[in-house]
């Protein structure tokens, strides 16, 4: 073990430059050429298949398959990206075990479903890998569109409607486009800069302005947007982070998992990142898992994830789960946050246990900690929003707002999960609505 | 994106796959949702004569042959022509073919091989408005033993004789599918062409037994312990079927004969195979039983994505392409000498590819001690084993000697000029290079 490990406190190059270079490489190496004939191989073509009903984006996952086995990939590229045009990102950090591959008939029947993720991400990478974008654009309609948040909900909705010949201007707040695709998802989920390569090659099929550093409410007030253009997308995702509601949480060395995972994947040398010797994260979503095996790989002894109510509850799916541990990250369930201790800085979180219901036990534990994340969840933030539903903005099923003329969709709005592929999805149909409305003058 | 519209006796589709004549295109509901799926034309299931229609088993139509993981590589069958009325058939097709204008809708027809029986039957198929018919003398089962079918098929003066009585009696395209049924399927095409057939399809079905059940000591399918021959067809039969339509496409008689063509297309890349050994278009039956009508969106954005790839802009331009390079084996270059090349990097060390060269060929591999495995120049004759057994692509490679090398195995140097058996010294009857 590396001497580095055992320094306590928060401290950057724990680990050497191999290390890093290895914890952090693909989480799933490319399928080569003959493994994906293999994987392909496996697949049924069954008829209206589990898997198809399974996409938010409703991919076409039989026909590029077999796409992909006789030997056209692009095609096959082009099937999935007609449909989902942030198919690269998506075949790298879709929970598929818990969407397409969970209903694959051979998981039912074998518990080994065909690899639908990495044979989307053979195809797609093979077609980016070319440069090819095979889309154009429609004939201009004149119509312009503002477009607020450049992460997929946004940019999937800006592709769609740029492809239907409408002019879109992207305003994200970050000085980057990609939103959480860029900012919010584990790095071994997205090596080689393929965020930011994502954006740039969708950005080939014209017609789309990204703004950065242009925030919703401190640079633009929605009433201009609805001025200054015949259309309005909201999806700038959830900017807030709930916090733990216990005394002590403001205490050095508390951070948010968002803004850990951010500046990790910002990092242009990961040595650069400071992880503390005992970390402990608080959740369990994919946000709490990403940060946590993130810790570990960054090179922390003990990495925590506590989570208040029981295994099956967590949002992180049971392949995440099974990551983390896999990884070293411990992972406690059924413990409520009951106060931080330290003087200054966090030394110690205690934690309460509680039952199914989040009934008190009594019992507590106290756990080691000189870097806590929280990861108890995001929420919407900003003033003069559409209605909200819940404590998100309300929409219609292809999208539209309680206000005429806006659109909403991804993480920020109602219904769906917080997923890049159902962003996708809700940013593609609002696109066809606000199409339909601006052509159709019904706007 | 490539067009793939196609032209073929006139009768044009959206693109050259069509559903053949068999159970995928017996009535109106099925061909309704396979043009709906995309497909650009039939030949409905063949019609017989006016009167009581023929009869199926009832039990099993079809046995088969699976590779590994149950993937269907040949399908056998023992149903007859259509068991629906003539007159139902014929009202369906006439509605379809109103409905669907764009799409080709052929007419299989079998009926006794008497002038009569053609002459009732052919205007009644003119009024259906479909674009042509196709001739059914192929069917090997059944209807063979009734002297129609494969029975017809295989006497070339009988194709002439009906494919004259059809083009006199029907003013629309006469297509003659041939059986594979017989010695050299390059007569009967030559027959249909003497008849005024305007182009031949093929191959139908193959005389065929699946397999034979070691239990009840009776051939599959199986009905009441007793079996018979089926019509062998499906991806197995694709290299029988594409030498047939090679051998029409280059005959003397027959060059130049529009073919459509048949067997075991499965993918876009059999469908281009076919095409470029001179079909029009094709036609295909066992992938779509297999996988559904779905299909034949891989078949349009294979060919279409393949077709960008190499510059062709429409498919008449690539049809026939391979006929000039399909030659008798007498007209080989037998100064071309290619050896064997193991990429050891790709290699894995299995050891098929010596297992076959040392047990069944050339001896011309070498294994050492930690399974590294070479090949002996000295004895490799290019022969292509340890290419077709190598289960990693591309690890085994044939690689043309160069002109002026020597052939370490002959030690003689490799020839610029083309030479074949025809001037070579060794043939009695070789004529002397001029």
């Amino acid at each position: 073990m590396p001497a580095d490990m055992l320094a306590q406190g928060i401290k950057a190059g724990r680990i050497s430059a191999d290390q890093y270079e290895a914890n952090f490489a693909d989480l799933h190496a490319p399928l080569d050429d003959h493994e994906a004939l293999v994987a392909a191989d496996r697949c049924y073509f069954c008829y209206d298949a589990p898997c198809v009903t399974a996409c938010p984006t409703d991919i076409d996952i039989p026909l590029f398959i077999r796409q992909i086995a006789t030997g056209t990939s692009d095609a096959a590229a082009k099937t999935i990206l007609s449909q989902n045009i942030m198919g690269g990102m998506c075949a790298r950090v879709c929970p598929t075990e818990t969407l397409c591959e969970e209903v694959c008939v051979r998981e039912v029947a074998e518990g080994k479903p065909v690899l639908i993720g990495q044979l989307q991400r053979y195809a797609t990478d093979g077609l980016m890998a070319k440069g090819v974008h095979p889309f154009e654009r429609a004939g201009s309609t004149g119509k312009r569109v503002a477009v607020v948040g450049a992460g997929p909900a946004g940019l999937a909705c800006a592709h769609r409607l740029a492809m239907q010949g409408h002019d879109v201007v992207v305003m994200d707040a970050r000085a980057k486009a990609g939103g959480l695709n860029e900012f919010g998802i584990a790095a071994y989920k997205s090596t080689d800069d393929f965020a930011a390569r994502e954006v740039d090659w969708l950005l080939q099929i014209g017609g789309i302005e990204i703004k950065p550093g242009v925030a919703l409410g401190s640079d633009v007030s929605l009433a201009e947007l609805q001025d200054d253009y015949d259309a309005v997308f909201l999806g700038m995702g959830l900017g807030g982070v709930n916090g733990l509601g216990v005394e002590g949480d403001d205490k050095n060395g508390i951070a948010d998992a968002v803004d850990f995972i951010a500046d990790l994947r910002q990092a242009s040398d990961l040595s650069s990142v400071p992880v503390g010797r005992d970390v402990v994260v608080i959740g369990g979503g994919m946000t709490a898992v990403d940060a946590a095996v993130q810790a570990k790989l960054l090179g922390a002894l003990n990495v925590t994830l506590v989570y208040r109510r029981s295994r099956v509850r967590m949002n992180a799916s049971v392949y995440e789960q099974d990551l983390a541990a896999s990884k070293g990250v411990r992972i406690i369930t059924n413990a409520s946050p009951k106060g931080v201790h330290g003087n200054g800085a966090v030394r110690e979180v205690e934690f309460e246990y509680t039952d199914d219901d989040l009934k008190p036990t009594g019992q507590t534990v106290r756990i080691a900690a000189d870097q806590v994340f929280r990861a108890i969840g995001q929420s919407l933030v900003g003033e003069g929003l559409p209605t909200l539903e819940g404590r998100k903005i309300k929409v219609s099923a292809s999208g539209a707002t309680s206000v005429k003329g806006v659109w909403a969709g991804g993480d920020c709005a109602s219904g769906g999960d917080d997923l890049t592929v159902t962003a996708v999805a809700e940013g593609r149909d609002a696109a066809m609505d606000i199409h339909a409305h601006l052509m159709g003058g019904a706007s | 994106m490539a067009d793939l519209t196609t032209d073929f006796l006139g009768i044009k589709s959206p693109n050259p796959f069509w559903l053949a004549s068999a159970p995928p295109t017996d009535k109106e509901y099925n061909v309704r949702r396979a043009f709906e799926a995309g497909w650009g034309g039939v030949v409905w299931k063949t019609l017989g004569s006016e009167g009581p229609p023929v009869v199926n088993v009832n039990g099993p139509r079809y046995g088969a042959i699976y590779g590994a993981d149950r993937r269907l590589l040949g399908l056998n069958n023992i149903e007859l022509i259509t068991d629906r009325d003539l007159f139902t058939n014929l009202e369906e097709i006439k509605r379809v073919k109103a409905d669907y204008p764009d799409r080709a809708v052929i007419v299989s027809l079998m009926v006794p091989c008497e002038e009569e029986a053609w002459k009732a039957i052919l205007p009644l198929v003119e009024d259906t408005g479909a674009d042509g018919i196709e001739l059914n003398f192929g069917c090997p089962h059944g209807m063979s033993e009734r002297g129609m079918g494969a029975a017809v098929g295989q006497v070339p003066e009988y194709i002439e004789m009906v494919t004259r009585w059809c083009k006199q009696y029907y003013s629309k395209p006469v297509i003659v599918k041939l059986t594979p049924n017989i010695t050299d399927v390059r007569k009967p095409a030559a027959a249909a062409h003497r008849g005024g057939a305007d182009a031949v399809s093929l191959i139908n079905t193959i005389n065929s037994i699946t397999s034979v059940n070691l239990d009840t000591m009776s051939p599959e399918p199986s009905i009441d312990g007793k079996g018979t021959h089926g019509g062998y067809c499906g991806p197995a039969v694709k290299p029988i079927a594409m030498s047939m339509v090679s051998e029409i496409a280059r005959a003397q008689d027959t060059a130049g004969m529009p073919i459509s063509g048949i067997g075991g297309i499965t993918t876009w890349r059999d469908a281009a195979e076919f095409m470029a050994l001179g079909c029009g278009n094709v036609q295909v039956c066992t992938a779509a039983m297999t996988y559904g009508f779905k299909i034949v969106q891989e078949m349009i954005s294979g060919l279409s994505q393949w077709m960008d790839e190499k510059g062709y802009t429409d498919t008449s331009e690539f049809v026939g392409m391979a006929v000039p390079n399909t030659t008798d084996w007498q007209y080989l270059n037998l100064n071309y000498i290619a050896k064997a090349k193991i990429d050891e990097d790709l290699c894995i060390s299995c050891g098929r590819c010596y297992a076959a060269c040392e047990d069944t060929s050339h001896q011309a591999i070498a294994m050492s001690d930690d399974r590294v495995f070479s090949v002996i120049d000295e004895e490799c004759v290019a022969c292509n084993l340890c290419v077709n057994v190598c289960p990693v692509e591309n690890c085994i490679t044939m690689e043309q000697m160069p002109v002026g090398a020597i052939d370490p195995r002959t030690d003689r140097v490799v020839e610029p000029e083309y030479a074949n058996w025809t001037t070579h010294p060794n043939n009695p009857s070789a004529t002397a290079a001029e």
